[in-house]
């Protein structure tokens, strides 16, 4: 289960979901991404590069992660439910990953393809680190050179994830740039990537970008999906009857998306950031108050100004702080086939608390938001059904964070 | 046939290389930025390319972002942009080309947009991130609207898309001399003549070629091969240095100081730096 599967639901020749989706790109990169289109289109044929993949995710990575049903979490919710009972929480541990989330699935992967494409050198952006680091340490394990951009702003808040990318050898270029954070990493890094095409390979860390990255890293993400419908058989007899996931670009909530997609009768809920109110500038809930726009190399929906400019955006979790949505995303709510919830900062906060105390689990503030969303629903959908949460990585990272919050606690 | 088309075969019939500016609408404020764009004509430039400013403007270099901040802290908008240019168009007989990233065309809507553009006499549009695949209804749009659709050519543009931006283009075609985002150098790109040769093989089309162009030496070398130099961040920079009573002044012997029309201390002391970063 924890085998590649490539090549299902593909985008349309020109990479659009829909209406979402395409390729956005300066003329530099047209080029550079073609090049990438057909690289990643050969090596997902090539029966060696999904074996040198898999044995990577079985023997370094530790895959497949476990599900665990949070049963202790369940009997909390009890307390203050109806005669209905509460829904079966089950949580998917992407992070129990080796670099604590889901990202080193999709890092491992472009890196292999970067390798493949001869190229020495690797650029990535990163929001909350997460990304950054399964990045460095991908790089560190094929000996590739790796710079990653990160926002001023992210990396006083995920001080503790930069040293841990400098220690993994790669270089961490602060941005000061625009609202310091993803957004502007991101434009830092594709500029780097103009730069210098040649020798350097871009590793895109969710869903997002031109053609084919949100197709590439939805497939390298599918792992998670394979892994927990075979897992929730296992464990449940059955399929769940919703699946949460956290949506910042959307990377892990496509991974385990992916899994349940064709059952029709599988609800699937994005949880965004709603910051501290659905207000301009407070808030990442791009489905709540966005337009579609094109950035960053795709058209997708964007929390914008009347005038086109990116409004700023605010999240008590980095990686969920951005502009954007993955096109894929978009195309999956316009089909119904999706549906997008938000929870605020502080129900967040309130979810990792609570998990923390009652299952032993720290989870990122990012997988937080998901875990909140499924305590909402667990109450409303009663004792018979059955919720897999993907807690996409862990909390290591947001303690510090946490307890500049909270300093009365103590 | 259109103002662009027109500048370009008078240059070629005088047998003159023609001189391209970049800068950004609203830097530093609206007055002064449409100010500047009348001195820029003045002092002979062929062509104005006119900055939108953008949040995110992930082709530039630092110059033209810090250019764009400050445009948007003027309050520099689209809609904005478009009635500067109503505005300075009775007064001025070079073409004008919007560039713009294409997040506030999508926004405005591209048919209003189009309207607008024509309607303040807007001659040329290029979208930096609407590359060919993705251009179809923008080009039909502007040719509709009588506005040429300017397409960009890089080094890494294979000679099949060279021939495509050719038979969608209009007016000109603008080439970039090197890989990266926009900034002066100190020397033109090797890649850069090579790049001209590859398009003057596919095509009549006019080019104007920019990408790191700051000196006079740099607008004549680059005027053996091409069209047309655009100087874009060291014009840019110009502004930036400048004391906000001399500005129009610094621009004017910057730009005839490229032009090679004088050899003055001050052509070169406003030039100071802007070779070099």
């Amino acid at each position: 289960m924890t085998a590649p599967s490539f090549g299902r639901r593909d985008p349309d020749s020109r990479g659009y979901f829909g209406e979402y989706g395409g390729r956005f790109v300066p003329e530099t990169l047209v080029a550079p991404v073609e090049e990438l289109e057909e690289a990643y289109r050969e090596a997902r044929r090539d029966p060696a590069f999904s074996a040198d993949l898999e044995a990577l995710l079985r023997h370094y990575v530790g895959r497949p992660t476990p599900v665990y049903e949070a049963t202790r979490l369940r009997a909390a919710l009890e307390a203050g439910a109806g005669s209905g009972g509460v829904a079966r929480i089950f949580l998917k541990r992407e992070d129990l990953a080796h670099t604590g989330a889901h990202k080193i699935n999709n890092a491992l992967g472009q890196a292999l393809l970067a390798v493949r494409m001869g190229k020495r050198r690797v650029v990535a952006e990163t929001g909350a680190g997460q990304h950054g680091v399964a990045t460095a340490t991908a790089c560190a394990l094929l000996g590739l050179a790796c710079e990653v951009y990160m926002g001023a702003d992210d990396m006083r808040r995920q001080a503790l994830n930069v040293y841990r990318m400098r220690l993994l050898g790669a270089t961490v270029s602060q941005v000061d740039s625009g609202s310091r954070t993803l957004k502007d990493a991101i434009n830092e890094a594709m500029r780097d990537w103009v730069t210098n095409v040649g020798d350097t390979y871009y590793l895109l860390g969710s869903v997002l970008g031109p053609h084919p990255y949100p197709l590439m890293v939805r497939e390298f993400q599918s792992v998670i999906g394979r892994e927990a419908r075979t897992q929730m058989g296992e464990l449940a007899g059955r399929a769940p009857d919703v699946v949460v996931a956290c949506v910042g670009g959307g990377s892990n909530a496509l991974g385990i998306f992916d899994g349940f997609v064709e059952d029709g009768d599988v609800r699937l809920v994005g949880v965004e950031a709603g910051g501290e109110a659905l207000v301009a500038g407070r808030h990442a809930a791009r489905f709540a108050t966005g337009v579609a726009g094109v950035l960053q190399g795709t058209r997708s929906y964007l929390l914008q100004d009347l005038d086109g400019n990116i409004e700023p955006t605010h999240s008590v979790s980095a990686g969920l702080d951005y502009a954007a949505v993955g096109p894929e995303h978009a195309w999956l709510r316009d089909l119904g086939r999706a549906e997008y919830a938000s929870a605020s900062d502080e129900e967040a906060l309130g979810a990792f608390r609570l998990l923390a105390r009652t299952e032993g689990i720290l989870p990122a503030l990012e997988s937080a938001h998901a875990v909140s969303h499924a305590c909402r629903l667990a109450p409303e959908l009663g004792s018979e059904h059955i919720i897999a949460v993907n807690l996409s990585g862990r909390g290591d990272k947001d303690v510090d964070a946490i307890r500049e919050r909270e300093p009365a606690e103590g | 046939m259109s103002r662009l088309e027109r500048t370009f075969e008078t240059l070629r019939r005088r047998g003159r290389h023609g001189l391209v500016t970049f800068t950004t609408a609203g830097d530093p404020d609206l007055e002064r930025s449409a100010e500047i764009l009348q001195v820029l004509d003045r002092a002979g430039v062929d062509v104005l390319e006119v900055g939108v400013p953008f949040s995110d403007p992930l082709a530039d270099g630092p110059v033209i972002q810090r250019a764009s901040e400050r445009a948007l802290r003027a309050g520099a908008t689209l809609a904005r942009v478009l009635d500067l240019v109503a505005e300075v168009r009775p007064d001025i007989s070079a073409g004008i080309v919007l560039f713009t990233y294409a997040n506030p065309v999508v926004r405005m809507g591209t048919t209003e947009f189009v309207e607008r553009a024509a309607a303040a006499g807007v001659d040329g549009v290029l979208a930096l991130d609407l590359p060919i695949e993705e251009a179809d209804r923008f080009r039909d749009a502007t040719l509709g609207a009588g506005i040429d659709p300017i397409f960009l050519l890089s080094p890494t543009t294979t000679d099949a898309r060279i021939r495509r931006a050719a038979e969608l283009g209009r007016g000109f075609l603008y080439g970039i001399s090197r890989l990266g985002v926009t900034g002066a150098r100190s020397a033109i790109a090797d890649g850069a003549e090579t790049l001209v040769g590859r398009i003057r093989r596919a095509t009549d089309l006019p080019v104007a070629l920019g990408f790191g162009i700051s000196r006079p030496e740099h607008v004549a070398e680059v005027g053996r091969w091409a069209d047309a130099a655009v100087v874009g961040s060291a014009l840019i920079d110009v502004i930036a240095r400048a004391a906000p009573s001399s500005v129009l002044g610094d621009v004017e012997r910057y730009v005839r100081w490229l032009r090679g029309d004088v050899d003055t201390p001050e052509g070169r002391a406003a030039s100071v730096g802007a070779g070099e970063q």
